[in-house]
């Protein structure tokens, strides 16, 4: 199963292969990861989207995070009422006469052309994974040239619903 | 102005380097010893030692892998992290067998490595390795210096992290320009800032209570005790826990001593080469009380297999530990010595032990450990036995690993806690003799035996420098049978006896060898020799090696095999 984790760490050096290493060591599956700076000077967030088999093993990838020492807190996010998004770039083949047809494809994701050349584009869109999924997956026939996405982010809404009002839905599984 | 005189004086109007800076935080520290070996990167600490020889002690080794084998031996005896200091590059890649042994096995040690200067990181120059990556995921926490204002935090925070908590290894990564900087002020006094670290010592006391309600429920109790109790120093509490509630306790390898062996309630070792007693109490238990161990793999053998019938309570004071192998059903992030206090102190209606007592009592009877003596030559199982005799089974034993490693802890019994120390976790050969340095160092009243295989030996034996050097009574057995005893005890029983590369034709003449370092060397091969001289050579006042030529082909026995249960253990009587 997909999980999302956010880490909470010391901007020291050396911190996210410190992350990735141990990931790595415990054979834990990074499906993405993505860091920047948080609110506080000095600690930066990072989100992890990483594949387990199973509670035991999600346990486990929390607690070995939790005890590097410039890890300050983790959370496992999945199953909280969270704003979630991912931001890719697609350079698509595209000549002239195309470019109004691509853009009424892309105009219902609320994407963007953000770089027009003589004979590509390149499009701008944020969202859900799967909705950046669907969207290559259109882009396709045109012939996409490059992709390039930043890995998912993500943050816990302002108001967590109690549990009886938490609908089961789940963006990743 | 005489010769002596000049000299203070220069040092006393020397600037004060990075380096100097560095020994003065280590003495605050409280360091008595550093372990270390120079070369060029290190050139500026040497010379702040050199300065300041008079306040603190530098052992010099003569490889890098022996004296990290040594600070663990120092850090398994006292507790403190033990110090180690070696250069750049090869110097610190040498390192790396004991740090990632210190790891396993949970054991305080503080690395001070050489780098090359800021200005050439990165740029491969000479004697420059990339110790940081290198040493990630085998250290507890690493550094590197960055600027000399860091220094007094790191140094600081390097020893916290080290010694509390579940103990570790630690590595300050020193570049040479910062410790051969010249201090413009005296950096400030510093604080450890460690927001992401702060290890649970005192126990939920409802788990607690939840603990000692299954304890009074519970037909069948077993106490598992690991190192986790010798490291917070317990071996006390857990005595009187034990001895109020009338619990059998099963101690691991590297928890042998945290409970005594000659206590009636005491089944021994557990695990792969444990007593039969000791493994069938942990198959049949209802509730396994584990105090500080992490049920590593050899002590659980197969896992479907291992306590199918038990609640598990698990206390440890790092919490990745509880259930990461083990189902766990009362987990308690906690110092053991904490959670014996609070469990002593909760009224508890005793268990009901006294039918399972008198059946483990029948299997310690009918199963006892065993060994065949032979007319053709000395049994390493009996030789194990006459240095537990001569030393009243009171020395300090450091081991390899192996054979000889099993045979000790078998038939080495120890009755207190701080007496054994052996590679268990990673399996290090050379460990042994070394680490009895570290020990020697740390009690030098003691009779501090090491017990290794001609194997291992050979692959830290150029320390004999250092005891010669250091006058330290080492006694040095070598259980010698000509062969990599435990592989090739596998090779016979699980490879149809293709005996593959096990054996070691050609050996030194260790006694020869010995002398050649100024050593007094000994080769005894029958048991009448020995028993002979035994007493004469313990009480030889100096370091001493005893190459005791053993049978080749005795096996360790009994033993669980790869794949199988507690349960199915072989050899646990005399063909």
């Amino acid at each position: 199963m997909k999980r999302i984790i956010t880490l909470t760490v010391q901007d020291r050096s050396g911190v996210l292969n410190r992350v990735t290493g141990l990931l790595q060591r415990r054979q834990f599956n990074i499906s993405s990861i993505s860091v920047g700076p948080a609110e506080k000077e000095g600690v930066s967030k990072m989100t992890l989207v990483v594949e387990v088999e199973d509670d035991q093993r999600l346990e486990q990838v929390t607690k070995q995070l939790n005890k590097q020492i410039d890890v300050l807190k983790v959370s496992d996010i999945t199953d909280k009422a969270i704003v979630a998004r991912e931001l890719a770039l697609i350079k698509v083949a595209s000549s002239s006469q195309l470019r109004s047809e691509i853009n009424g494809i892309i105009d219902p994701f609320r994407a963007l052309i953000i770089d027009v050349s003589k004979d590509s584009l390149a499009v701008q869109i944020t969202g859900r994974p799967d909705k950046i999924d669907a969207l290559i997956e259109l882009l396709r026939p045109y012939g996409i040239k490059e992709i390039a996405r930043t890995g998912l982010t993500a943050l816990q809404r302002g108001h967590q619903p109690q549990v009886n009002e938490l609908a089961t839905f789940s963006l990743l599984k | 102005m005489n010769v002596e005189a000049k000299l203070e004086f220069q040092t006393s109007t020397a600037p004060k380097t990075g380096a100097d800076l560095l020994i003065d935080l280590l003495i605050k520290e409280g360091v008595e010893t550093i372990f270390g070996y120079p070369g060029g990167a290190v050139l500026p600490i040497y010379d702040a030692i050199y300065r300041a020889k008079s306040r603190i002690h530098h052992i010099l080794f003569r490889h890098e892998q022996g004296m990290i084998h040594a600070a663990e031996g120092y850090a398994r005896i006292t507790g403190k992290p033990g110090v180690v200091l070696a250069t750049s590059g090869p110097g610190a890649t040498n390192l790396v067998t004991g740090i990632t042994d210190a790891m396993m096995d949970s054991l305080p040690l503080v690395v001070f490595t050489g780098q090359v200067a800021r200005a050439v990181i990165g740029t491969d120059a000479f004697q420059e390795a990339d110790v940081m990556a290198i040493t990630t995921p085998i250290t507890k926490h690493n550094y590197q210096v960055q600027s000399i204002t860091d220094l007094p935090r790191i140094v600081k925070e390097a020893f916290h992290i080290a010694s509390t908590g579940r103990p570790g290894p630690v590595l300050v990564d020193l570049p040479k320009d910062i410790t051969s900087g010249v201090l413009s002020e005296e950096p400030e006094e510093a604080d450890i800032d460690l927001p992401g670290y702060q290890p649970t010592i005192k126990p939920n006391p409802l788990q607690i209570k939840k603990l000692a309600d299954s304890l009074a429920k519970a037909k069948k109790p077993v106490i598992l005790a690991g190192a986790g109790v010798l490291h917070a120093k317990a071996s006390e509490e857990l005595t009187a826990f034990v001895e109020k509630h009338k619990i059998p306790v099963v101690t691991t390898l590297l928890g042998l001593g945290s409970f005594p062996a000659d206590n009636p309630l005491s089944l021994g070792m557990g695990g792969m080469h444990g007593t039969y007693a000791a493994n069938m109490a942990l198959y049949e238990s209802d509730l396994l009380i584990n105090f500080g161990a992490r049920f590593d793999d050899r002590l659980t053998g197969n896992l479907q297999h291992f306590a199918p019938f038990a609640k598990v309570a698990h206390i440890d004071i790092d919490p990745a530990e509880i259930g990461k192998n083990v189902p766990t059903q009362i987990p308690i992030v906690a110092d053991a010595k904490e959670a014996l206090v609070e469990l002593l102190d909760l009224p508890v209606s005793p268990p009901e032990t006294v039918e399972w007592l008198e059946k483990l009592k029948q299997y310690k009877q009918d199963f006892p450990l065993w060994y065949k003596h032979d007319p053709n030559g000395m049994c390493p199982q009996w030789l194990i036995e006459a240095v537990h005799k001569v030393t009243n089974g009171e020395a300090i034993v450091a081991t390899d690993v192996g054979q000889h490693q099993m045979w000790a802890a078998q038939y080495y019994t120890f009755n207190q806690p701080h007496r054994w120390i052996t590679s268990g976790g990673l399996g290090t050969m050379g460990f042994g003799f070394p680490a009895a340095i570290g020990a020697q160092i740390a009690a030098p009243e003691s009779t501090v035996v090491a017990i290794v295989g001609d194997g291992g030996f050979q692959m830290t034996l150029q320390e004999l420098s250092v005891i010669y050097e250091r006058n330290l009574p080492i006694k040095i057995i070598i259980v010698n049978n000509g062969a990599l005893g435990m592989v090739r005890q596998w090779q016979e029983l699980m490879y149809d006896n293709r005996i593959s590369e096990s054996l070691l034709h050609t050996q030194p003449d260790f006694v020869k060898l010995a002398e050649s370092y100024g050593i007094r060397g000994v080769k005894i091969d029958n048991q009448e020799d020995l028993i002979a001289s035994l007493p004469e050579l313990f009480a030889y006042d100096g370091p001493i090696l005893i190459d005791c030529r053993v049978l080749q082909q005795e096996k360790v026995f009994p033993m669980i095999a790869p794949g199988k249960g507690l349960h199915e253990m072989i050899g646990v009587k005399p063909e």
